[in-house]
């Protein structure tokens, strides 16, 4: 019986993952309207035939304008992964691998920007370079940084004490060869499952950047802006409010229910 | 009730196997077995790795896996099991029936106390209230030995050995005080004196709470040192049974006799070890030199310095070329760690190693290679030694990275053919993965892998314990065989004492860090002088039955 509900979320997360994956990548060559047009006069429609899910204050077509964020909602927490991929990974392969004091230095500096909440660094960005997108990436990417570290520092540990590793080291290869032939491929796994959730979180963190104005700016349309316009306007209009929300958690869903399925499919 | 009720109660005996035969996707594994076991009586059922024989202990207490199809019967104190729902089978398992298993680690759950683990078996079958299933938790882990401290409720598995552990999973077996007890290769994951300790405990209780028991093991020697009655299965059938106290010379099956023999490998010895003892320790293939290898303490004070553990107190040995050592000792003697700084891998706090004079651990650049190259290793697990992504061919080349010009793929391919050949397998292997292996192949391969450097010695850390006994004389004949042909140099590394006779010219014994004796095997076998190898000696039961 467990088995199967794995399963079945596993499916589930997937279909949501890769619809979601699929309205970005054809938001970037179609979209129903421009959704940065303005049309004053089509404003606040209810959803209808022309505009699936209504248009909003400024006569934005709302469906092309998620279809927009989900474009740039994925951008910032793929980008962000990969950040956090691409430092920390290196960072915790190399605190496993050497151990003793570089293994304190790496850990306690993964402490340290671990104290850091994404929304403090974004702002702390932000005061220094002005709001924007590539802040917010980095914002975000800082923060996965030590989750990677982590993960792979722990996974990395475990697998270096395995015979094939020794055997390895016999046959005279050093540490970094080691981590990248032997370690690396036998963590993809790990690091599958620790970026599908990372790439949730980005989702979230991303929507709330933009909502206090940190993330993507205008007229670029994003979740966050478009639930912090929909604020003044429940009482109006409050499907302005639903889609972009609806996006956000059946997104986070989606990615959720698919780590939990990959891992689950890992432990078996 | 009538008579016939009584007399037949008064027969039937407290496990009736009768005919049974068990299918998975309708292969037969096990075939109209039948078999019977009395109170206080131990049956051993022995017979190589897949022969049936954890199939069907696993049949009895109908945890076979979901595709599998049951026929027969199976009946405990005359009451059938085959058919039973699960809600009943489970109130029997536990209960009435008790059960070891091999691993004794991954038996019990390492987040929680001994004590606790021992009082849930109680309390999941509603028996007593939580005093008292504390207080027979408490009873049952005496009866295994654990007694005072050693075995306080409070304590995790990970703070005892090995063999204590095993203990605690006995005790969880019999705190129920079962009619049935079925051990499933229960001293195979521990070392000769445990091993010894175990089976005599696992005697004891058998007799004295009037239990039937089910020994099943690969290691018919082992068995015979305990069991009223032996089963010898082969291929899902029993072949052969025999009364233990006739004596296992008695067996007449060639299959009964060829697990007997494999059980006690004889010596395998190629030149008179005598010959070795004049050699100089200039022509030693390899020297080690007052090796120390310390392990800093948990600082205990901000203004003392930390102690260290010395895992190898000053420990010297040579070997020379063509010579087969064994290094003896029971698991935390640091024969690892000596192992460790031998091949280079550890840094050491004093000592040297010399591969045919020449330093290893001052070595740098292309001598520090092609020292490395005359130096090679099988390691113990044949499961854990091989990166699970790798084929074979990678696998087996990969020492060629020592070689300062990296060989041309075809050359590689060459090379690893030539190895697989070697260790009787063959060069279409190369591109299979380790997975698709047995544990008995697996440890070829990992022999080609050390062979393929062209080394002066291999260095085996128990490289054969984890193999049963018929796979692993095939391999000790492997390693003769290759001995004599490369003319190769073995460090044997284990705990198993039968191997070391049947393999070594002269043996090493270590104990806390230092080697307490040495000499050549058949005279340190004959005639132990240090305490602690009489010990040893007296605790391996191959060798003692080996007399009958």
């Amino acid at each position: 019986m467990k088995r199967r509900s794995g399963g079945v979320a596993l499916s589930l997360g997937a279909l949501l993952t890769a619809s979601f994956l699929a309205m970005a990548v054809l938001a970037q060559f179609w979209t129903p309207y421009d959704p940065e047009a303005l049309a004053i006069a089509d404003k606040l429609q209810s959803p209808n035939w022309h505009h699936w899910f209504g248009t909003d204050q400024l006569g934005r077509d709302v469906l092309s304008m998620i279809m927009a964020g989900a474009k740039n909602t994925v951008g910032v927490a793929l980008l962000s992964v990969l950040i956090g991929l691409a430092c920390g990974v290196p960072a915790g392969l190399l605190a496993a691998a050497r151990g003793g004091w570089v293994d304190e230095v790496v850990m306690r500096g993964n402490d340290l920007l671990f104290a850091f909440p994404s929304l403090l660094l974004a702002i702390l960005i932000t005061a220094v370079f002005g709001p924007g997108a590539v802040n917010a990436i980095i914002a975000i990417g800082v923060f996965n940084i030590p989750v990677f570290a982590r993960v792979s520092r722990a996974g990395a540990i475990e697998l270096w004490t395995r015979d094939y590793v020794l055997a390895a080291r016999v046959a005279g290869k050093r540490a970094p060869r080691i981590s990248f032939e032997h370690i690396v491929p036998n963590l993809l796994g790990l690091l599958l499952v620790q970026g599908t959730i990372q790439f949730s979180l980005g989702v979230i963190a991303e929507a709330g950047l933009s909502y206090v104005g940190l993330g993507a700016q205008p007229p670029r349309p994003s979740w966050g802006r478009m639930l912090n316009e929909a604020q003044t306007l429940t009482a109006l209009a409050p499907s302005l409010a639903v889609f972009p929300g609806m996006a956000v958690a059946l997104f986070v869903l989606g990615l959720n229910l698919l780590g939990d399925g990959l891992r689950q499919r890992r432990a078996r | 009730m009538s008579s016939s009720d009584v007399s037949s109660v008064r027969c039937t005996p407290l496990l009736a196997v009768e005919s049974l035969t068990v299918a998975i996707d309708e292969t037969p594994v096990i075939k109209e077995l039948s078999l019977e076991v009395e109170s206080g009586e131990i049956l051993g059922l022995v017979g190589a790795s897949g022969s049936g024989k954890s199939m069907t202990a696993l049949a009895i207490l109908q945890l076979t896996p979901e595709r599998a199809t049951l026929r027969g019967s199976v009946r405990l104190q005359g009451a059938e099991l085959l058919g039973m729902r699960a809600p009943q089978l489970q109130n029997i398992r536990g209960r009435d029936i008790g059960m070891v298993f091999q691993e004794p680690l991954s038996a019990l759950n390492p987040l929680m106390r001994i004590g606790e683990q021992v009082a849930e078996t109680v309390r999941l079958h509603g028996a007593a209230s939580a005093a008292q299933a504390r207080r027979m938790a408490r009873e049952a882990l005496d009866a295994v030995g654990l007694t005072g401290e050693q075995g306080a409720l409070h304590r995790y598995p990970h703070e005892l050995s090995g063999g204590q552990r095993q203990r605690v999973a006995i005790a969880i077996a019999i705190v129920l005080r079962p009619a049935l007890l079925i051990a499933d290769e229960p001293t195979t994951a521990l070392d000769a004196e445990n091993q010894a300790q175990v089976l005599e405990l696992l005697g004891e209780l058998a007799r004295t709470r009037r239990m039937g028991m089910i020994l099943v093991s690969h290691d018919l020697a082992l068995v015979a040192r305990v069991t009223d009655r032996i089963a010898v299965m082969q291929a899902g059938e029993i072949v052969e049974r025999g009364v233990t106290a006739d004596g296992l010379r008695r067996l007449q099956h060639p299959y009964s006799r060829a697990l007997l023999a494999a059980a006690v490998p004889a010596p395998k010895r190629r030149a008179a070890a005598d010959a070795f003892a004049g050699a100089s320790a200039a022509n030693a293939v390899l020297e080690v030199r007052g090796i120390v290898r310390e392990y800093p303490l948990k600082r205990r004070s901000l203004w003392r310095s930390p102690g260290a553990f010395r895992a190898v107190d000053d420990v010297s040995l040579r070997i020379f070329p063509g010579e087969t050592v064994g290094l003896v000792g029971e698991s935390g003697s640091g024969k690892s760690s000596l192992l460790r700084a031998i091949l280079g891998l550890d840094f050491v706090q004093a000592g040297e190693v010399y591969l045919a004079g020449e330093s290893l651990l001052q070595a740098t650049g292309t001598t520090q290679r092609r020292l490395r190259r005359s130096i090679q290793a099988v390691f113990q697990d044949p499961y854990g030694s091989f990166d699970p992504r790798w084929p074979v061919e990678r696998l087996v080349s990969e020492p060629l990275y020592l070689l300062d010009v990296q060989p041309s793929a075809a050359e590689r391919r060459r090379k690893v053919a030539l190895v697989l050949e070697q260790v009787g397998l063959s060069s279409a292997d190369a591109m299979r993965l380790p997975h698709e292996f047995s544990g008995g192949q697996r440890q070829r391969i990992a022999i080609a892998r050390a062979l393929i450097a062209e080394p002066a010695v291999i260095v085996f850390d128990e490289a054969v314990s984890a193999l049963d006994v018929l796979v692993r004389a095939q391999i000790l004949d492997l390693l003769a065989d290759l001995a004599q042909r490369l003319k190769l140099a073995y460090l044997f590394v284990t705990h198993d004492l039968t191997v070391v006779r049947a393999i070594a010219d002269r043996v090493y014994v270590m104990r806390r860090g230092r080697i307490v004796e040495q000499g050549a095997t058949h005279t340190v076998f004959a005639a132990p002088e240090h305490a602690y190898t009489k010990a040893l000696l007296a605790a391996a039961p191959a060798l003692v039955n080996a007399t009958m």
